[in-house]
């Protein structure tokens, strides 16, 4: 196969390929999830559960101060990579380009430089969050497979996608090629793994502030 | 046929001089990226290089090939090289036809037989021998009969070299390139729709000089000319550098001269001498008349996923895959559901109370 067999590939049958796997999947994982339904609640209501629940959403995507303290490097961390990502994928030109051919939606774009950076950032907190779960008894002791897979996945293509920006080793195509094909690997693994989270969090903040909502208290 | 000349002689003759001569084969080490100290062996070899029979084939093609090579406007380095070699059969530039031209063909290959270039511009069709024929002779076996004495083949043009436009989806008629055909023997490609005129002679003057066939790449293409990607040497690769695009035809960016990536350009994918040697003598080449490259010297070209189209962005339509998949998912995440559902209530029904008199028989 040469560079533009794969690139072709990458961009026709593989992409097809990753977009039925990941949103089927994820259909599947919500609808299954939505569609088990609740007993109705016959208690009397003594609060509201959507105020609740969305205060819930906001409240949980806030670290507590005892958790802070405890966990400090998880929260900062965590929080980079998470804002990170959110910056490469949704807020780089190309990419908002490839948004709008596919589902006709668009909002303006970073500067490039700014995404560079963030990039580098990111991928320098994924390296760290892994360095202590491996140097972290505990965590180590609970990780799985499954963890050091999808820490994999989420890191490549930023790694791939930077080496291609930068134009390292490779020719283009072949670079551009690599850091494709990463994405599908991220989109194959989705559904079947904790990445599903990405989709389902919210709507599990939610449940849990609602039913404490309709009791009148605070989850 | 005065296959006995030397190539000085005949050009002498044709009143060039040694210094018209020696400009030709500067010109020719520079364009097969050879060193200027390279020069006098060049001159030295070619002055005593015989004149090569040619023979040319053009099986399903559109003349485009030959048309490229024959349009030079004034006494070239093209127009030189071709003088200096005999053509003894080209069926669209020769007088003669049908059996008299295929007694020519005949005639030539005898005469040179193990020596003779053979170039061949045009795909070979193998769904039916009855697809394309000259003279009542399928295409395929006229490749097969004249390859066999040929001391090398050039594939001259994508259709020749990786089966072109007739191999293009759903390739009605079996194209395929010359290499598909023949395993034997040295075959040089010599892609582009058409090739730079320059670059088919580039590659006959290397073979006369060093009677050997040139550096190829993976594709079989000769590295002097096909060694670097349109976008490599493009004169507007500063904007692509700076992301300055074009986003239509007709906009400020097109105007102003920046990059026509996100208009489809393949300059990144394809690699050919266009930004290089140019065309129509040195004028332009696509991109600087404005228009994406579209990649005519890469295999699949036409099947390249649009023209027009980044070639970052999905080939296929992405959307409607992705609206099938989540009807799919929802259909499928539904009935999963309701199955759940189902389990759910059947055990709630089987569930048993247990009373404290069942603890006490436990006991
Ligand atoms: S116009 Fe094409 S070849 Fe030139 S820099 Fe842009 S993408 Fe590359």
């Amino acid at each position: 196969m040469s560079e533009t067999e794969f690139l072709l590939w990458v961009r026709g049958p593989g992409l097809q390929g990753a977009t039925i796997i990941f949103v089927l999947g994820m259909a599947v994982r919500i609808l299954e999830i939505l569609v088990l339904g609740r007993k109705p609640d016959l208690a009397e209501a003594r609060g509201s559960a959507v105020a609740g629940g969305l205060r819930t959403i906001i409240t949980r995507s806030v670290p507590d101060k005892g958790t802070f303290k405890r966990s400090t490097f998880t929260v900062v961390a965590g929080y980079i990579f998470h804002f990170g990502l959110f910056i490469t994928i949704l807020l780089f030109a190309p990419h908002i380009l490839l948004i709008d051919e596919v589902l006709g939606v668009s909002w303006p774009a970073l500067p490039t430089p700014v995404v560079d950076a963030t990039t580098v950032v990111t991928i320098i907190a994924l390296v760290a969050v892994l360095i202590h779960r491996l140097k972290d008894p505990v965590l180590r002791f609970l990780s799985r497979f499954q963890d050091y897979l999808v820490w994999f996945v989420t890191i490549l293509p930023l790694v791939t996608g930077y080496i291609a920006f930068h134009r390292i080793g490779f020719s283009p195509p072949l670079l551009i090629a690599i850091h494709i094909f990463s994405v599908e690997l991220l989109m194959v693994a989705f559904p079947f793994t904790k990445l599903a989270h990405a989709f389902t969090l919210f709507v599990a903040r939610y449940y849990n502030g609602a039913i404490s909502g309709y009791r009148g208290v605070n989850s | 046929m005065s296959n006995d000349k030397t190539l000085g002689e005949i050009l002498r003759k044709q009143g060039i001089s040694r210094r018209g001569f020696l400009k030709f084969c500067a010109a020719t080490a520079s364009m097969m990226a050879l060193p200027p100290s390279m020069v006098p062996a060049i001159a030295a070899a070619l002055e005593k290089a015989r004149r090569p029979s040619v023979i040319w084939l053009s099986f399903q093609e559109c003349t485009g090939c030959t048309e490229s090579l024959t349009r030079s406007h004034s006494p070239t380095v093209e127009g030189l090289i071709f003088d200096a070699i005999s053509l003894d059969y080209h069926h669209t530039l020769q007088a003669a036809s049908g059996t008299a031209a295929e007694a020519a063909r005949e005639a030539a290959m005898e005469e040179n037989y193990g020596k003779y270039i053979l170039v061949v511009d045009g795909s070979i069709p193998t769904a039916n021998p009855g697809y394309s024929t000259i003279a009542g002779i399928s295409n395929k076996d006229m490749l097969m009969d004249t390859a066999m004495g040929a001391a090398a083949i050039i594939s001259v043009g994508t259709c020749a070299a990786f089966g072109g436009i007739p191999h293009a989806k759903p390739n009605p008629t079996g194209a395929v390139a010359v290499s598909d055909l023949i395993k034997d023997k040295p075959i040089i490609n010599v892609p582009g729709c058409p090739p730079i005129p320059v670059v088919i002679t580039g590659v006959l003057a290397h073979f006369l000089t060093f009677g050997a066939i040139p550096e190829l790449d993976a594709l079989g293409r000769p590295v002097a000319f096909y060694g670097k990607s349109i976008h490599d040497r493009c004169y507007r690769r500063p904007f692509y550098d700076k992301g300055l695009f074009a986003e239509t035809f007709d906009d400020e960016g097109a105007k102003k001269g920046w990059c026509l990536y996100k208009l489809g350009c393949k300059g990144p994918t394809t690699y050919n001498a266009c930004a290089t040697t140019k065309w129509n003598e040195g004028t332009s080449f696509p991109i600087e008349s404005g228009h994406p490259c579209l990649g005519c010297s890469e295999p699949d070209f036409w099947d390249g996923g649009g023209f027009y189209k980044a070639i970052s962005t999905p080939t296929g339509d992405i959307g409607r895959t992705a609206t099938y998949a989540i009807g799919a998912g929802a259909a499928a995440g539904i009935a999963l559901g309701a199955m759940n559902r189902a389990k759910h209530s059947r055990a709630e029904k089987a569930h048993e109370k247990v009373t404290i008199d069942d603890l006490d028989k436990e006991k």
